[in-house]
């Protein structure tokens, strides 16, 4: 490498950290500890059940589940594969049909009987999935993704320049340069960079709701803390309640505001992360956190088979 | 789109079914240019006539008589004149008369490569005075006399005199054995590279004719089951539920009612007059297009719950918009594979319709069923009749393998995981 | 001092590309296990890890290809052997290897049985079906595995089940590593910690001399492995025993990963959840100089023009970086 080169990329390097530094750990703002039970409700639900049927077989994945989401919370759903915890996400965000029970959005039943009220509640839910690689259209740019959430946040009229100003900002709030974006298509992006490219989407949305479906499960350890900032800057500036749904315990103990751990189907324990971790009630509760590989408590194998 | 279109290109399977494809195209839209006409106009008087290139025995001598003659001598033009003219009968007679004679002739045989040794020993030898056992009654050297006679005259005709009319006045010309007119002088001339059929028509214009409306069937009858199976197959794939229940019934009943019954019954309900060619490929397609739709169906159920889709949704697009803008285009590919496939048996189905004689009934277009099953009625396959039906075997086996090959070329393009 | 059960010595393993490019994703790699330990390998995706754990087994087939340097199994040179003869003389014997998905690996339409009787056929060994059939029987009751599970289709077992028949099959022959690629990490919590248990139990019993265990869970590798070694763009960067890695890294990307641990105990929630800005380099054109350089927050010009070497500082203990330990000490103490 010739000398310039090498200054150059250390001159870019220390950008980069000089980014990082600013957000260097994740930041809970003043939102950490809060107690938002007097925050005003933003989606509950009762008896949400559901029930799939295949042949002869009939599946209970969602059993009569109640919950309490209120508004700016950051709300933690726990549970292992085939717990149904993707089912009751795709219920809450609207996409399938409860069989039985009722789900309320700012404290009126939410009703999504036509197309034109669904689009009205998916102004104010959105969410962010698992698997970055299968989250966006590969035969779409990256510019028509961001086109699209301006438009579907009616701001089809804006000018082109005002458009791209839109764009820029969402995309340095994700730490990404919409320059350097701009016609390439979202597969020439890293995993994590896509991740927060979704992240960018919300923050154009700005709903009151986001679900974040295990977004940081497919992503590296390193990346994770990104991701996850950015999730709790935005919550903090636009006081988004955000469900976050995971099978990673100490992610949600260390992320949330109050912690619900589902098992077949149904809520076996919630509450505070504190209480709910470190002094679980339920057994369920008890045999996952006794199962997962700790650092500072011994791990005991002898408890199983 | 342009990168796909370059490793079409360097896809060695896809770039020989794509020229082969094309020599069939070709031959389907140029040769009628050349050769204008009615492919079924019926130039013969006499069935099966061989291949090869006819010349009027008249015209050629016309033009002899207008002086237009060039003279050429070849060594071998009096053996090959005795080739034609001496029979395999006559050559069978002249050795066996050697040998009496007590001639060696073990040497020789009846081919033309040893008609020269054979001339030169039987006119060492031919004495009609000369007693020969077995070849002494009157009829038998009768016969020898005249066979020589043929042969001399093959051998050192110098000329023939034609007489013919001009007027009242005969006129005798002498045309020299070592004149030639060049072919395309002779006022007609018939070139049948694949001979005739039984009713005597030009097999060649027949099959060029009969390429192209087996593609336009096949383009049509492909077009259709791939539209009609692409829509079902959406719809039941994305739609789910009542939908894909009774979408699934219908589909289910085509596959367990042959689909070959259900074409000849249709076809046969249609009656004779209206069974034009696109009746022929309206009723293939329709009757095809159960296995692109569960395909379809089964790649639209893979896609329907990734989570692009849903983005879309949440973002309210519309059904058609989510269909056509988020799932079509991840099995285009599919498709355009689906409907080579579709095209390829569109072309075998009618093949095999019109073998049965449930063909197209049309005097204006031939088919490649329909001359096979017109070879198959007058026998041309017992009789050894072979350019009656292989040309059009080979046309149809060439068709569908080229279109195979595109096929699994653009699976290699497509499927990277199949490739080198 | 124990027997040394594996001796690699710069070892490096390439891909080849469609295109034609190398990828040295196994980058001059050297290590040893002694017998009766185990070593676990951290680090992002990509980084090379897996293809490690193939490179080890001295099989190699395209896309992979072998370089350079020396695989030594108890004393064996195993590099450098015909393919044929290290499937026949190596692998399961000496060497062992699961990978990720083993448990989706077994042919549903055969017994369990069957899959044990394939390995020692495969390795010609004189023993009849009754004594296949034994031996099997005494192993899984050993390993507190139901022996009537031999007479069952992989299908009829649950996913941790028949990751934990898995690995009893293809230990059967007392390989002298065991090399094991995240053989937990599509199982649910309480399946991960049966299949940690046998493997465990495996090393205290002796049935397996020593084992390599890769995964990214870093809470996991802590409790199952004796020590720990972080892998970055196809190179080492840091050796240690599993606590000192944990609890006192010395590399800046050692240090990133363990800041990274979330476990649900007391004081996670204080934790400062630290980022890594930037991806790892690209290994088609490694940089010059250190590979972490781009993202590391210490980097110096000098990082960015040499490669620093793999040091030991102090006993078991290596890492590769241009500053000394002490200066990084001091730097990590003034950051907390």
């Amino acid at each position: 490498m010739k000398t310039e080169e090498i200054n150059e990329a250390i001159q870019e390097t220390d950008a980069a950290i000089q980014e990082a530094d600013s957000r260097e750990s994740v930041t809970f703002g003043a939102n950490r500890n809060k107690d938002f039970s007097k925050e005003p409700m933003c989606l509950s639900g009762r008896g949400v059940t559901r029930v799939f049927h295949t042949g002869k077989i009939t599946t209970v994945a969602v059993d009569h589940v109640d919950f309490d989401f209120h508004r700016g919370e950051l709300i933690s759903i726990v549970g292992e594969s085939g717990s149904g915890k993707t089912t009751l996400s795709k219920m809450l965000l609207g996409l399938l049909d409860p069989t039985e029970g009722e789900i309320s959005y700012m404290g009126k039943p939410r009703d999504i009987s036509t197309r034109a009220k669904k689009k009205e509640y998916w102004q104010g839910i959105q969410a962010i999935f698992q698997d970055p690689f299968s989250s966006y259209n590969v035969f779409h740019k990256i510019d028509s993704v961001l086109l699209d959430c301006i438009n579907m946040r009616g701001d089809k009229n804006l000018s082109k320049e005002e458009k791209h100003a839109l764009m820029t900002e969402a995309c340095s709030f994700v730490n990404l340069k919409f320059a350097e974006l701009t016609n390439k298509y979202p597969f020439e992006l890293s995993g994590g960079q896509m991740q927060r490219l979704m992240i960018a989407r919300i923050f154009l949305l700005k709903p009151t709701i986001l679900l974040a479906d295990e977004p940081t499960s497919m992503i590296d350890a390193c990346s994770r803390a990104t991701i996850l900032d950015m999730l709790l800057k935005l919550r903090d500036e636009t006081g988004m309640t955000v469900i976050f749904i995971t099978h990673d315990i100490g992610l949600a103990y260390y992320i949330s505001d109050s912690v619900y751990i589902m098992e077949h189907g149904k809520f076996v324990e919630s509450g505070k992360p504190d209480k709910v971790m470190l002094e679980p009630e339920a057994p369920y509760t008890k045999r996952l956190i006794s199962d997962v590989p700790k650092i500072h408590e011994p791990w005991d194998l002898s408890t199983v088979g | 789109m342009k990168n796909i279109l370059k490793s079409c290109l360097h896809s060695p399977r896809f770039m020989t079914g794509f020229i082969l494809f094309i020599i069939l195209l070709g031959i389907a839209l140029f040769y009628p240019l050349f050769h204008p006409g009615n492919p079924l106009q019926m130039i013969g008087q006499n069935s099966f006539v061989e291949p090869g290139t006819y010349l009027s025995l008249y015209d050629a001598n016309t033009v002899n008589l207008n002086g237009k003659t060039s003279t050429f001598i070849m060594d071998d033009a009096a053996v090959n004149r005795a080739d034609s003219n001496i029979s395999e009968a006559d050559r069978q007679t002249m050795l066996a008369y050697l040998a009496a004679a007590g001639v060696d002739v073990s040497h020789l045989d009846t081919s033309h490569e040893n008609l020269d040794s054979l001339v030169t020993l039987w006119q060492e030898n031919y004495d009609s005075s000369k007693k020969v056992e077995g070849y002494t009654t009157s009829a038998k050297k009768r016969d020898l006399r005249t066979l020589n006679s043929r042969l001399l005259a093959a051998l050192n005709a110098g000329e023939q005199t034609l007489l013919t009319k001009n007027g009242d006045e005969e006129v005798r010309t002498a045309v020299a054995n070592n004149a030639y007119v060049r072919s395309n002088q002779v006022a007609n001339v018939i070139n049948l590279p694949l001979g005739t059929d039984n009713f005597g028509r030009d097999m060649m214009k027949e099959l060029a004719a009969a390429i192209g409306t087996s593609l336009i069937i096949g383009l049509i009858a492909g077009t259709i089951a791939t539209i009609l199976g692409l829509v079902i197959g959406l719809l039941s794939g994305y739609l789910g539920g009542i939908v894909d229940d009774i979408l699934m019934f219908v589909c289910n009943v085509f596959t367990v009612i042959p689909g070959f019954v259900l074409l000849i019954l249709i076809y046969y309900s249609v009656g004779q007059e209206a069974r034009g060619v696109t009746t022929c490929a309206i009723v293939i397609g329709i009757t095809s297009w159960v296995w692109t739709a569960r395909s379809v169906r089964s790649q639209v159920i893979s896609l329907r719950n990734r989570d692009h889709v849903n983005l879309s949704k949440l973002s309210g697009h519309s059904l058609v918009r989510i269909i056509v803008t988020d799932i079509l285009p991840y099995i285009a590919s599919y498709v355009v594979m689906a409907f080579i496939l579709q095209v390829s048996s569109g072309i075998l189905a009618e093949a095999q319709l019109s073998l049965l004689g449930l063909g197209p009934k049309t005097t204006t277009t031939p088919t490649l069923g329909l001359m096979m099953n017109w070879a198959m009625l007058y026998n041309a396959h017992t009789q050894g009749y072979w350019w009656a039906y292989f040309p059009v075997i080979a046309v149809i086996a060439l068709t569908s393998f080229s279109l195979n090959l595109m096929n699994t070329g653009l699976d290699q393009v497509f499927n990277p995981t199949l490739r080198d | 001092m124990a027997k040394k059960m594996l001796e690699v010595s710069e070892l490096t393993t390439k891909y080849i590309t469609r295109t034609g490019e190398n990828v040295y994703s196994v980058d001059h790699v050297s290590l040893t296990i002694e017998e009766g330990k185990s070593l676990g390998i951290a680090g992002e995706s990509g980084c090379g890890k897996s293809t490690l754990a193939l490179s080890l087994m001295g099989y190699y087939f395209a896309p992979l290809h072998y370089t350079s340097g020396t695989i030594v199994v108890d004393g064996k040179d195993i590099t450098g052997l015909d393919p044929d003869v290290v499937r026949k003389t190596v692998l399961g014997t000496d060497v062992a290897y699961i990978p990720q998905a083993a448990m989706n690996a077994l042919n549903p339409t055969r017994k369990v049985g069957k899959f044990i009787e394939d390995v020692i056929r495969a390795h010609e060994l004189p023993m009849d079906k009754k004594q296949i059939r034994e031996m099997a029987e005494q192993r899984f009751a050993l390993l507190g595995l139901p022996v009537d599970s031999l007479d069952k289709h992989s299908v009829e077992l649950s996913g941790g089940m028949r990751q934990r028949v898995v690995i009893a099959v293809s230990t059967i022959l007392n390989p002298k590593v065991l090399i094991a690629d995240e053989p937990s990490s599509a199982l649910d919590v309480t399946s991960q910690k049966m299949v940690i248990k046998m493997m465990k139990d495996m090393m205290a019993k002796g049935l397996v001399k020593s084992m390599i265990f890769i995964t990214h869970e870093l809470p996991l590798l802590y409790n199952v492995t004796d020590d720990i070694m972080v892998m970055y763009a196809g190179q080492i960067v840091e050796r240690g025993t599993a606590h000192e890695m944990v609890f006192d890294p010395v590399h800046p990307y050692s240090r990133g990963l363990m800041r990274s641990i979330l476990v649900p105990e007391e004081g996670t929630r204080d934790v400062k959840l630290t980022a890594i800005p930037g991806t790892p380099p690209n290994l088609k054109h490694p940089p010059a100089g250190c590979r972490f350089a781009e993202r590391c927050r210490y980097a110096t010009p000098a990082c960015r023009y040499n490669q620093p070497p793999l040091l030991e500082f102090a006993e078991g203990r290596s890492y590769r970086c241009m500053h000394s330990v002490d200066h990084l000490k001091e730097v990590y103490e003034g950051e907390d």
